[in-house]
């Protein structure tokens, strides 16, 4: 199984970022997802982060809301994540969960830590829990072995940025720009004053998410930043391609140049 | 507290930290319910409104003119109405009726809309945002946004537009934008989330004008504060005409805000009964319901820690109701504590009582209620024909019911 430490001391050693790639599981549908996911790594994602689809994604923005919400018609449960979770890690990548936290709260944190740890995931990122609520989700992680991601943003105050990253393990997640996911023009300035508000606070690498979605801005997050973290850029392709071929297809050529883009 | 003219501040107890007790505490929580399950990025903005709220509520210009507002534009206090004739339906007890349905644009909805407005310019913002499900809190937000020279967009799920189609005429009129959300269940869920989308992109010049005591800390306490007026003049008027506290109180609970508003002074107060009515819709036994404290289970919605309608694996579960303020399938994390601590009871109306109350009110003592305040209305009823007649029942009248004509028509074939 390959560790988050492992991802970040290898890219390290070859002098760039890492890549972060996200897909909900389920989208475009259970084994697409795995099959699309898998391509990603072959391209060159170092990292997976597999959403668990929710019925109601306040931070997400138009292109994932879709791509979860088809995953739910097509009856996704969290047995279908883990199995998700499991058949992404034999690609070899680092493998996380992306997830709300009701469905954790209510499927019992220390079950659900259990059942991701032994479907071979490296931890989680929950982007509305916050330190305040995250006691109970810190200790079954660390009992099952699972790294902690938590966001920082560019509003986060020097003192909730200690406060967040204290709880990561893993990586420090920073979303470039004050709004939901979604591929953009630029990627916001914002975003390298908030890595480097967060560097003093932190050991653990800094990834930047929100907003990536072509080479050209991989390479420009690369610059400052230990991973570049790129979701609805994925899904749209997914979202466009005519069948899953070429859907395939696309996710690799869009993985290639931001593989590519990370190394300049 | 008092006016410079020795009138008693309407509002006045708003002030004082604590003195009413139920505050909730510094993550908070009530109980084990509330706190914030949020996006990071929007912390900040949270403790800004909670900041600038704490400073507010003890600030005696605030006060007054929070107050002035309430009787000079919202026509408060508003009259206690006693409804012999509709009473006879319920076993003779006595009821009377808080009218909420009198205040400026048509529900308790303004009182909240007010006091958070102010807070806006407090906070030297100039847009506010706000979700609605019936049209109420739209209508009163668009209201008070053009009263203070704000700029207003309102989320509207794309079924509630349909069906309170009048009231996105009036908020349009009143020079607000009004987004339909065709998302998920195109209710009040959905219109919640788009707006909490809006908030964190443009947090910087916009406040979210939450309309209901649900949603992170400082909102449950916030608009809770802002309500309990209604409580604080109804004891008031109540002891006057009877000379007694009543034996129960009464209110209809979507996210709960017209309710906590009227409990809120009777919490202290032990002999009084505090009940609330969800929405039965077609009946628990079809699952097509919005029966969140009676039905639910403890969760995470919207950013609090409260009863949720959802399935075993945390997904929401859509709420059904005739009335669109109802139909939600959260709730305030307040009724969440009062209900597991046992100082409030909840109950279940289907539409089906909803609508024979609504229809009775209106033929026994000429008054149209909003179909929400009808479920209230509807478990008057039943409260009195088991209380007896010796019992008064106080009832919040959260709204009127010109907004619902359309579904009225369709409903009984008009
Ligand atoms: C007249 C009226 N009553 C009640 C409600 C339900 O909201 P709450 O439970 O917050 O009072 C609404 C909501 O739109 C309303 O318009």
């Amino acid at each position: 199984m390959t560790t988050l430490q492992t991802v970040f001391e290898k890219a390290r050693a070859e002098n760039r970022a890492a890549l972060v790639g996200y897909l909900p599981a389920g989208f475009p549908t259970k084994d697409g997802a795995v099959a699309a996911a898998t391509a990603m790594v072959e391209a060159g994602c170092d990292v997976i982060e597999i959403g668990l689809p929710y019925s109601d994604p306040l931070m997400d923005g138009p292109t994932i809301q879709d791509a979860v919400h088809r995953s739910l018609t097509n009856g996704t449960r969290i047995a279908d994540v883990m199995r998700t979770v499991e058949g992404v890690a034999k690609s070899g990548a680092a493998t996380l969960v992306m997830t709300y936290w009701n469905p954790v709260d209510r499927y019992g944190a220390e079950r659900f830590a259990r059942d991701l740890a032994s479907a071979g995931g490296v931890g989680t990122i929950t982007p509305d829990l916050t330190p305040e609520e995250s006691e109970p989700w810190l200790a079954a992680s660390k009992e099952a072995g699972l790294g902690t991601v938590f966001l920082v943003a560019p509003s986060s105050p020097d003192e909730r940025i200690a406060r967040v990253a204290a709880c990561c393990t893993g990586f420090v997640y920073a979303a470039s720009l004050m709004g939901v996911t979604g591929a953009r023009e630029s990627v916001n300035v914002a975003a390298e004053g908030l890595v480097e508000r967060t560097r003093p606070h932190t050991s653990l690498p800094v990834c930047v998410g929100l907003g990536v979605g072509n080479g050209r801005q991989a390479a420009e997050v690369a610059a400052y930043a230990d991973g570049v973290i790129v979701g609805s850029a994925f899904i749209r392709r997914l979202l466009d391609a005519p069948d899953e071929a070429s859907g395939l297809a696309a996710v690799r050529e869009l993985a290639h140049e931001l593989a590519e883009g990370v190394r300049r | 507290m008092t006016t410079t003219e020795g009138t008693p501040l309407t509002s006045a107890d708003l002030a004082g930290n604590g003195v009413y007790g139920n505050d909730p505490d510094v993550l908070g929580k009530f109980g084990i319910f509330g706190g914030r399950y949020v996006p990071e990025a929007l912390i900040p903005a949270l403790d800004e409104v909670a900041a600038e709220y704490d400073k507010a509520r003890s600030d005696l210009e605030f006060l007054r003119e929070f107050d002035h507002l309430l009787r000079t534009y919202a026509g408060r206090p508003t009259t206690l109405t006693e409804v012999p004739r509709f009473a006879e339906q319920a076993g003779g007890a006595r009821i009377l009726l808080k009218r909420e349905d009198l205040t400026h644009t048509g529900a308790h909805k303004i009182n909240n809309v007010l006091g958070q407005a102010l807070l806006t310019k407090r906070l030297g913002k100039t847009r506010v945002i706000a979700e609605t499900g019936a049209g109420q809190h739209g209508v009163a937000t668009a209201t008070a946004a053009a009263l203070m020279g704000l700029e207003c967009v309102i989320y509207m799920g794309a079924v509630d537009c349909e069906r309170q189609a009048l009231n996105v005429a009036r908020m349009k009129l009143l020079g607000a934008t009004v987004i339909p959300v065709t998302n998920g269940s195109q209710t009040l869920k959905d219109a919640i989330n788009e707006a909490f989308r809006d908030w964190v992109t443009n947090v910087d010049h916009t406040h979210y004008l939450f309309g209901t005591v649900a949603g992170p800390h400082p909102f449950p306490e916030i608009v809770r504060d802002f309500a309990r007026i209604i409580g604080v003049e109804a004891r008031r008027q109540i002891l006057e005409l009877t000379g007694r506290l009543p034996d129960a109180v009464a209110a209809a609970v979507g996210g709960g805000s017209n309710a906590i508003g009227i409990f809120h002074a009777f919490i202290n107060d032990k002999s009084v009964q505090l009940h609330g009515y969800e929405a039965g819709g077609r009946g628990v036994e079809t699952g097509e319901h919005a029966l969140t404290l009676t039905e639910g289970s403890v969760g995470v919605l919207h950013g609090s820690r409260t009863y949720v309608l959802q399935d075993e694996e945390g997904q929401t579960i859509e709420s059904h109701s005739i009335s669109a303020g109802l139909d939600y399938p959260g709730v305030g994390p307040e009724h969440a504590w009062l209900k597991d601590s046992g100082r409030a009871t909840y109950h279940g109306i289907t539409d089906a009582e909803a609508m024979d109350a609504f229809s009775l009110l209106a033929r026994t003592e000429g008054i149209i209620p909003a179909i929400e305040s009808s479920h209230a209305l509807a478990g008057a009823l039943k409260l009195g024909r088991e209380l007896g007649p010796e019992a008064t029942i106080l009832v919040n009248l959260s709204g009127r019911g010109d907004k619902d004509m359309g579904t009225a028509m369709k409903y009984f074939n008009l």
